[in-house]
């Protein structure tokens, strides 16, 4: 039993975990505290919640360059989403995806990817091919 | 995507193995964003902090900076993340300001000036209309592409250092017409005052607005902004809404009337009162007691720096608030000149040179300083200091000295 998503052609290698989704949005710089990986603004709807090795699903960018190198930053050390999906990516997130070997797609065919996928779904990614496969469902 | 023979040799190496990783990264965003080809810049400028970086990061730019790698445009800098000169104090570490040393050296073996700045169109060498650049930092992006009406994406340090080495950019984004006509239409009411009102409607505008794909054009702006404030409306803008360009008619270059940026098709969207104060309202505290008064992000300009300097005349700060003020070395050197830097002091405030508040490991000098609840006029800062654990309010420039003076928010 298996669910596959197509979505845009996105950057990096395939990946595959558990999911953590939120309709929110995202900046490694405004909301998480990279030391203890974990999201640290408040008003963010995975307050709390630890980010290493999921595949992170949000809905879009927002504010700063930073996290171009963030990205890059936190898997170095191993503390780092294993992949991230948007509805939209912006720019910064694909560079930065780009330099850290990080996986992300975005521009999904069925609709909102944070409805499509649920937080614990065991989801694989293949940004090579523009795919996103659901496995328990 | 189509590479010219010049890129094809990058390509393939034969111009080094910094020029082949950085084409190698543009072609792999460019695949992402569908571009053709690529687009040659006049500048780049390169967001870099050592919080950002990291350890990884700045072995990272040693790697590409060792085999003789220069850059082949001019390549500026954002601000740092240590003022050199000035750390100890502050709460930062030796480590930290080793890390900043290193990428130093690594930045000026490739050739790349270190300007430090995040108001470089105030005091470098601002874009003109239709230049394509690779610029760094949102508030940089946004003023470029909004008021200069150059054209850049949002580049993050290391495509923006991948543009300083090969001299392009992939060509997709806000380097196209077509990505810079409106898709969202605001009408104002109410006239912005002062430098915290014109963020809070860029901020209100780029929540609003709510993705790096749609541009804003906002109508009902009665009187024409001065740099000061349209810097901050864009910056906070972009910081809300990852905002890269906004259109206000009959203001900025590329949008002489509506229809110049096809607006007239768009549903106009109030921009009422209450979202003024919805977006206020989370960092409204009267009455509380101030840690520290914050003017950064963007960083000061002369001017700012001389109305920071006139309120601080023959006042001091409370002992229990700190004031700290991010300029750049080109406007540090006038305003010392001009005595608005020993004003500022003299009132008991610190100004720090080629850095800005946000950017310098924020967390880690608020726990060494006991700065909790910090006040700013600027609507991106309070934006983002939330997740490093501050409690952020805003209010006017006037009201922060007032308030820093009585220890509490006024």
């Amino acid at each position: 039993m298996a669910t596959e998503l197509k979505c845009h052609v996105g950057i990096g290698p395939t990946a595959r975990g558990k999911a953590l989704v939120a309709d929110d949005n995202f900046s490694a710089r405004y909301d998480l505290d990279r030391i203890n990986g974990v999201f640290s603004r408040p008003q963010h709807k995975l307050a709390g919640q630890s980010y290493r090795d999921v595949i992170l699903v949000l809905n879009t960018a927002k504010g700063g360059v930073a996290t171009a190198w963030m990205l890059h930053e936190m898997t170095s050390r191993g503390i780092a989403p294993r992949a991230i999906l948007f509805n939209s990516a912006n720019t910064i997130l694909a560079q930065g995806a780009a330099l850290a070997g990080m996986a992300m797609c975005d521009r999904f065919e069925d609709g909102d990817v944070t409805q499509l996928i649920a937080t614990g779904d065991d989801v694989e990614v293949d940004p090579e091919s523009g795919v996103v496969v659901i496995h328990n469902r | 995507m189509k590479l010219s023979d010049e890129e094809k040799a990058m390509l393939a190496g034969e111009f080094g193995p910094a020029c082949q990783w950085a084409i190698k990264h543009q072609k792999q965003v460019g695949r992402m964003f569908d571009a053709m080809d690529m687009v040659e810049v006049s500048q780049a400028h390169m967001m870099a902090d050592p919080e950002s970086l990291g350890d990884a990061g700045v072995e990272f730019v040693e790697s590409i900076a060792k085999d003789g790698a220069k850059v082949a445009i001019p390549m500026i800098t954002d601000p740092r993340g240590v003022d050199l000169s000035y750390y100890d104090p502050l709460g930062q570490t030796e480590d930290m300001a080793n890390l900043e040393r290193r990428f130093i050296a690594a930045c000026t073996r490739m050739g790349i000036m270190m300007t430090d700045t995040c108001i470089n169109y105030q005091t470098i060498m601002p874009p003109v209309r239709g230049d394509h650049v690779a610029y760094g930092d949102t508030g940089v992006v946004i003023y470029s592409n909004s008021v200069c009406g150059a054209r850049s994406n949002f580049e993050g340090g290391p495509s923006a250092l991948a543009a300083g080495l090969t001299g392009r950019t992939p060509r997709y984004g806000l380097h196209l017409d077509e990505n810079r006509r409106a898709t969202k239409r605001f009408a104002v009411t109410a006239q912005p005052k002062d430098l915290m009102d014109w963020g809070v409607l860029g901020a209100t505008v780029g929540r609003k607005s709510g993705s790096y794909w749609e541009v804003p054009v906002i109508e009902g702006i009665e009187k024409a902004p001065t740099s000061d404030e349209i810097k901050h409306m864009g910056a906070a803008m972009a910081s809300y809404g990852s905002t890269p360009l906004f259109h206000i008619v009959g203001l900025t270059p590329e949008c002489p009337t509506l229809s110049d940026v096809e607006g007239e098709r768009l549903k106009p969207v109030t921009v009422t009162d209450q979202d003024i104060a919805d977006l206020y309202q989370p960092f409204g505290a009267h009455g509380e007691a101030v840690d520290v008064v914050v003017f950064a992000a963007p960083q000061l300009s002369l001017v700012e720096m001389g109305q920071v300097a006139a309120l601080c005349k023959s006042r001091h700060r409370s002992e229990t608030t700190d004031l700290i003020v991010c300029t750049p070395a080109q406007v540090y050197v006038d305003a010392k000149r001009m005595g608005f830097v020993d004003a500022i002091e003299g009132f008991g405030g610190k100004v720090l040179t080629g850095t800005c508040f946000y950017q310098q490991y924020a967390r880690e000098i608020g726990e060494a300083n006991g700065w909790k609840r910090l006040l700013s006029n600027s609507a991106k800062i309070v934006n983002i200091l939330g997740g490093y654990g501050y409690l952020p309010a805003l209010a006017s420039m006037e009201d922060c000295i007032a308030s820093a003076v009585k220890g509490q928010i006024v």
